[in-house]
């Protein structure tokens, strides 16, 4: 009934930190951290690397036409337009290198956890004392191994023989030593950890190079990213608009020829000649109007939601799960330790009718002195607070015989000057009740449905004296829900989200604790079966269902769950089942990671937004620039007032390219995400991203051209 | 009462007319569209044809079907013009040219019904009513199929198929077209337009005067050429002619069948999914668009006569008195937003920004209402653009009517988007850069530009109507012009039934607080923005060297 929590050292997200992350808390963007990225920005100017991205690719093929046209016909104008656009390849790719050099320095950390060991390999299963040492790179999945205290961990595995602390600060950042043992929930350990006392055998479980710190090292560092079906969605949007755009520019070379002979007075310009527009305005035009601020954001801003996972000690193991994490419509949540605090507390005592509540009191409080169970030591606890009896230490009472729990008797008391003093589960009390010649009143029976009719969970105190037992009365116990876990069910219901609570209490616990809670269901007397016949059925439904879990026995259902987070200290089993491994093992972690997968979308879609969105300012500096020669009424497009045509062209491309820079914060850090409705949402995302986004730019050309129209050849 | 105050009345006693046809209508075809009994008259087709009325088609079966169809119809066309001399009815006409008969026949088969002819001088009986005529039904009944199809995919959850294309031509042909258009045909002849088989003779004018004349079966095709988003008159001069539109009133009644059926398909699309308000939302953003292009275009013609102009009866250049600028321009704008085609006014004489406004309606890809079948397609796929968008700034993988939309869904909606812009401009740009496309422009400078370029819109959006300016009876435009129309409609057929086929597969997801709501204005608001901004960048530079050119001073 009570668990010891060895492992598992709870912590609030508020301080989670990992060794070796620099400056990591904000998000904000050091220019230290620009001139770092620097080097890796310029070499992904090769366009072999490029290829990956075609909006940029276009921008630097772009780049590199102006260069030979400026090459065979200098001006000041020309160099300066090829100066930015190559600025703007450049800016892209550093949003990319910051991204990416962020979880670099993690990545180092993780190097250092893994330097070569040496693993001393059992020859075969029926001899454990003799081995053969050999280089952990070289164990295979089966092998045993055997690592005794101040040893590292070889590699990935389960404990199957013996019982250790281990200090896996390496991985967690957790200084606490942690239990691993055979058996039961707790025998994963992981390869790079160190065992601090006793001896153990370990099975290996991974291939070699596939360890958790390889493929963490892998996450961090964003190596082989693979494109989320979402991020290849929006790529293909992007690619359509770049071949409109692209289609729009190119086509209108006739038109503007046949414009052109059609107005013989006109003098050729910068702009405009003969042969149409010019290349160098014609690659402007395109620069500006395919979606470069979000084609240049895009993989940072997906590196940068992996990130703000690592950051809060979670390791997804694919893009894909953070995306569905964002998507989740149900959340199935363990009671025991993420809704409740894990373990019962004394509430009330209940005595038998004709007992007095101070003898109930002491009755119980005696009984329990010794029992160092979470529930135990409420029952000391609530005696001296309610009926302020003094908390005695056991020792205290030399001639107090104890009597523990066992599983047989179900029961635990004292026995102490010809007193005995039992409490337990209210059959087993009342058997041993009547075992010894008492009667147990009709009313104890009513004052135990009635506690476990509130959800709580009754103890019955009966005492012998002088051969003859009888029923002093019933402690409350109850399950204390968390503090703030209503506040985050009610968030989750703004949010669409449906919280499921899993219990193995029956039916009528469950529903006082769901009801306390503010969950929206919940699934009592739940078996590893019940609860994968759950997520099967919600996901019948069209649903999405997240949820945690870390015993062998919920590996199944974290397999089917579209977002299966598992907890650290659970088995290897789990671990691979799921699709996420919360390094704190705090269930109710889910709820940010939901909120992290929701983050990472929005921050693309307010992007995408404001890049088209941008395209119509870009438009009203660009087309006056180049036809307003012709044709004097398209003058009045240029609402900004810009100062001639080169100044106006060359502030698009600089705006174009600065509002690069400008976001990479806010992709990094992704847009400001506040749980309430999709209409609100959207509200407000279409106000500052798509409002925004046409405003803007308006200002900023406009604050750009009152700059630069001074320069040389600028009207 | 003033011409502005008087169109206003016109075009308002229309919109409560077409808000009052809606719902019936809607629901009429829901009920025709989903109903499991045959008619007599339709098992004695299937019979005949050898077709399984109740077998279904998935995606793939479908759009070979309405390409199968299609393609018959087209050479059946071809064939008919051809040989036309040769069968009865002929009423002594040659037979027509092969680069304007594949032109004709692909023109008729996509319903954009461009004519690079004169229907009295070129085409007999036998072809307008047993060839042309019967196109005008069966193509507008394959666009509504098309589009039923594409609900289809949205209303049903994890299924396979989209219905049989069989079934929804013929009822669409048989229930829906034939009927109103039986109707209207009535009305029209009451209103003076005529119905005859008879030959060449002298015929007494509306004004009393003595006149030779072709005559046709005008009434008849007049109704569904405006029902089914056709546009292809009998005659020349299309419903500018008194024979086929004689009066203000029946101008009214041909504005209403142009529109009715697009915008009460809304309707039966909110009816099949399930929730009438989905159909509001859609049918608010054509409403809202239509309104709009109809304000503007007015304020384009009625502001820039000035009162010289007016006094001299210049602005009515291109007009007919009978109909006036306002109601003229609604017409225009009715035609050019229902990809239509047809005219009772000449859109070359409109002013350059009146003109640029309903080359800009063409642009947008009809979809305010848009062609039959074809507007609501076309909407629905600019409504799973802006789901993306917008889904992902809610935080969620974007869903429309809790399906999906994925990698796969969004590559066939952009690649839809594609079609038409590519053929546009690549088609304009190719006229404007060869000496035998320019040789089409009537006039110079900006305005020649915006000839060629209405007639590359019209044509890839299957509109079919023309600056009248254009000389277009060429075997470069022919050609150039049926490729558009024919690629304009046929690619984006394709790529909706498959995005129906990949829609229809998907189990929907339930609604929840964190699901995009997509009846409210809100959102009804933000498909029209999208669909704006989107046609507005992509043709901005095309609308400024050519309307804008001319019409800003």
């Amino acid at each position: 009934m009570s668990v010891q929590t060895l492992g598992a050292p709870r912590r609030t997200p508020g301080n989670a930190r990992r060794p070796g992350g620099p400056g990591r808390a904000g998000g904000l963007l050091d220019p230290r951290q620009l001139a770092r990225s620097l080097p890796d920005a310029l070499r992904k100017l090769d366009p072999r690397k490029l290829w990956r991205n075609p909006v940029m690719l276009i921008v630097e093929i772009g780049a590199v036409f102006t260069t030979v046209l400026a090459v065979l016909d200098p001006s000041f104008f020309a160099w300066a337009l090829v100066a930015w656009l190559w600025l703007t390849v450049i800016f892209a790719n550093l949003a990319e290198a910051v991204a990416e050099g962020r979880g670099r320095a993690q990545a180092a950390t993780l190097r250092a956890a893994r330097r070569d060991t040496v693993a001393r390999r059992l020859r075969d299963r029926a001899a454990r004392d003799r081995w053969d040492t050999v280089a952990a790179t070289e164990l295979r999945p089966g092998d045993l191994v055997v690592v005794e205290a101040g040893e590292v961990i070889p590699g990935d595995g389960d404990v199957v023989e013996g019982i250790a602390s281990v200090d896996e600060s390496a991985i967690t950042g957790e200084s606490a030593p942690v239990i691993r043992e055979s058996g039961g929930d707790r025998s994963a350990v992981t390869g790079g950890t160190r065992v601090l006392s006793d001896r153990i055998v370990v099975e290996i479980t991974q291939r070699p190079g596939e360890s958790f710190v390889d493929r963490m090292i892998a996450l961090v560092e964003g190596a082989n990213r693979q494109k989320t079906p979402n991020e290849i969605a929006l790529n293909v949007l992007l690619a359509a608009l770049t071949i409109v755009f692209l289609v729009a520019t190119v086509t209108m070379q006739p038109m503007a020829i046949f414009a052109k002979a059609a107005n013989p007075g006109v003098p050729d310009s910068l702009a405009l000649d003969a042969h149409g527009v010019t290349g160098l305005v014609l690659v402007a035009l395109i620069v500006c109007l395919i979606p470069t601020t979000i084609g240049a954001l895009l993989s940072a801003i997906g590196i940068a939601g992996m990130d703000r996972l690592v950051q809060r000690n979670v390791l997804a193991m694919s893009g894909r799960a953070v995306e569905a994490a964002g998507d989740v419509s149900t959340l199935l949540l363990d009671k025991t330790g993420t809704i409740t605090l894990g373990n019962r507390q004394a509430a009330e005592f209940l005595p038998a009718p004709g007992v007095p509540a101070a003898e109930l009191a002491a009755a119980a409080q005696l009984s329990s002195l010794a029992d160092e169970t979470p529930e135990g030591r409420s029952i000391v606890v609530f005696a001296k607070r309610e009926h302020g009896l003094r908390e005695r230490p056991p020792g205290e009472l030399a001639d107090a015989a104890w009597v523990p729990f066992t599983a047989r008797t179900r029961m635990s008391g004292v026995d102490l000057d010809g007193r005995e003093i039992r409490k337990g589960a209210a059959a087993a009390i009342l058997g041993w009740v009547r075992e010894h010649g008492g009667h147990p009143a009709e009313e104890v029976g009513g004052l135990v449905d009635g506690v476990s009719a509130g959800g709580g969970t009754p103890l019955v105190v009966a005492e012998r004296v002088n051969g003859r037992a009888r029923v002093l009365g019933v402690i409350h116990l109850k399950d204390v829900v968390k503090e703030g876990m209503r506040e985050r069910f009610d968030e989750m219901r703004r949010m669409g989200i449906r919280t499921v609570m899993i219990t193995g209490d029956n039916p009528l616990t469950a529903r006082a604790i769901a009801e306390e809670a503010g969950v929206d269901d919940f699934l009592a007397e739940a078996t590893p079966e019940d609860k994968l016949a759950l997520i099967r059925k919600e996901q019948e439904g069209g649903r999405l269902v997240a949820m945690t879990g870390d015993g062998t026995n919920d590996a199944p259902a974290l397999a089917q769950a579209d977002v299966g987070v598992a907890m650290n200290t659970g088995t290897s089993a789990a671990k691979e089942a799921g699709n996420m491994v919360d390094l704190d093992s705090d269930p109710t972690k889910l709820i940010e990671i939901v909120e992290i997968g929701k983050q990472l979308l929005i921050t693309r879609g307010a992007l995408t937004t404001f890049s088209i969105a941008n395209d119509i300012a870009k438009y009203f500096a660009i087309i006056p620039a180049m036809f307003a020669a012709l044709y004097p009424g398209l003058d009045t497009l240029n609402v900004m007032r810009l100062a001639g045509p080169q100044s106006a062209i060359l502030s698009a491309v600089i705006f174009n390219a600065i509002v690069i820079v400008a976001l990479i914060p806010l992709a990094l850090r992704g847009v400001r995400y506040r749980p309430s409705g999709a209409s609100r949402l959207l509200s407000r995302n279409l106000l500052v991203y798509g409002l925004g986004g046409v405003v803007a730019p308006f200002l900023g050309i406009k604050l750009i051209d009152l700059l630069i129209q001074f320069l040389p050849g600028m009207s | 009462m003033g011409s502005a105050a008087a169109g206003a009345l016109f075009a308002g006693s229309l919109i409560v007319a077409l808000a009052l046809a809606y719902r019936p209508l809607g629901d009429y075809m829901h009920r025709v569209y989903t109903s499991p009994r045959h008619t007599r008259v339709e098992r004695a087709i299937y019979r005949l044809a050898g077709i399984s009325p109740d077998a279904e088609q998935r995606w793939g079966a479908y759009a070979r079907a309405v390409l199968a169809f299609s393609a018959l119809s087209i050479l059946f066309l071809y064939g008919l013009q051809r040989l036309q001399d040769r069968l009865p009815l002929s009423l002594g006409m040659r037979p027509v040219e092969p680069a304007l008969a594949w032109n004709t026949a692909v023109s008729f088969v996509t319903n954009t019904n461009w004519q690079a002819y004169s229907g009295e001088s070129t085409m007999g009986h036998l072809v307008q009513t047993g060839g042309l005529a019967v196109q005008n039904f069966v193509s507008a009944a394959v666009g509504m199929a098309v589009a039923i199809a594409l609900v289809r995919g949205f209303a049903r959850r994890k299924a396979e198929t989209l219905g049989n294309f069989w079934v929804d031509l013929v009822r669409g042909t048989l229930r829906v077209l034939l009927p109103i258009a039986f109707a209207a045909a009535i009305l029209l002849v009451a209103g003076g337009a005529i119905q005859t088989f008879a030959e060449h003779g002298t015929w007494t004018t509306l004004t009393g005067g003595e006149q030779a004349f072709t005559p046709a079966a005008a009434a008849s095709q007049e109704a569904i050429k405006d029902l089914g988003t056709n546009g292809g008159g009998v005659f020349n001069v299309n419903s500018a002619h008194p024979f086929e539109n004689p009066t203000a009133w029946t101008n009214w009644i041909e504005i209403f069948l142009l529109t009715v059926i697009a915008f009460a398909l809304p309707r039966t699309f909110g009816r099949m999914v399930g929730d009438d308000r989905q159909g509001y939302a859609i049918v608010a953003v054509m409403a809202t668009i239509f309104t709009a292009s109809l304000v503007l275009t007015n304020w384009a013609e009625l502001s820039a006569g000035g009162t010289v102009p007016q006094a001299i009866g210049a602005a009515m250049e291109g007009r007919e008195t009978r109909f006036g600028v306002s109601n003229s321009a609604v017409f225009a704008s009715a035609t050019t937003l229902t990809s239509t085609g047809a005219v009772d006014s000449f859109h070359d004489s409109y002013t350059a920004l009146g003109g640029g406004m309903l080359i800009f309606n063409m642009l947008l890809g009809e979809v305010a209402p848009g062609g039959v079948g074809a507007g609501l397609y076309g909407m629905l796929v600019l409504a799973v653009i802006t789901v993306f968008a917008a889904g992902l700034m809610v935080g969620r993988t974007p869903e429309y009517l809790g399906k999906r939309v994925g990698p796969r869904e969004i590559k066939l909606a952009s690649l839809y988007f594609l079609v038409t812009p590519v053929l546009v401009l690549t088609g304009t740009a190719l006229a404007m850069a060869t000496e035998t496309g320019r040789g089409a422009m009537l006039n110079g400078g900006p305005h020649g530009f915006s000839e060629i370029l209405y007639a590359y819109a019209s044509a890839s959006n299957n509109n079919g109507s023309a600056f009248a300016g254009v000389s277009v009876n060429t075997p470069f435009h022919n050609t150039t012009l049926g490729l558009c129309m024919a690629l304009g409609r046929f690619l984006p057929i394709v790529l909706v039934l498959a995005l129906a086929g990949s829609l229809v597969r998907q189990a929907p997801a339930p609604v929840t607080a964190g699901t995009l709501p997509t009846h409210r204005p809100q959102f009804a608001a933000m498909v029209a923005g999208v669909t704006l901004v989107l046609v507005a960048l992509t043709y901005l530079p095309a609308l400024a060297l050519g309307p804008l050119a001319e019409g800003i001073r």
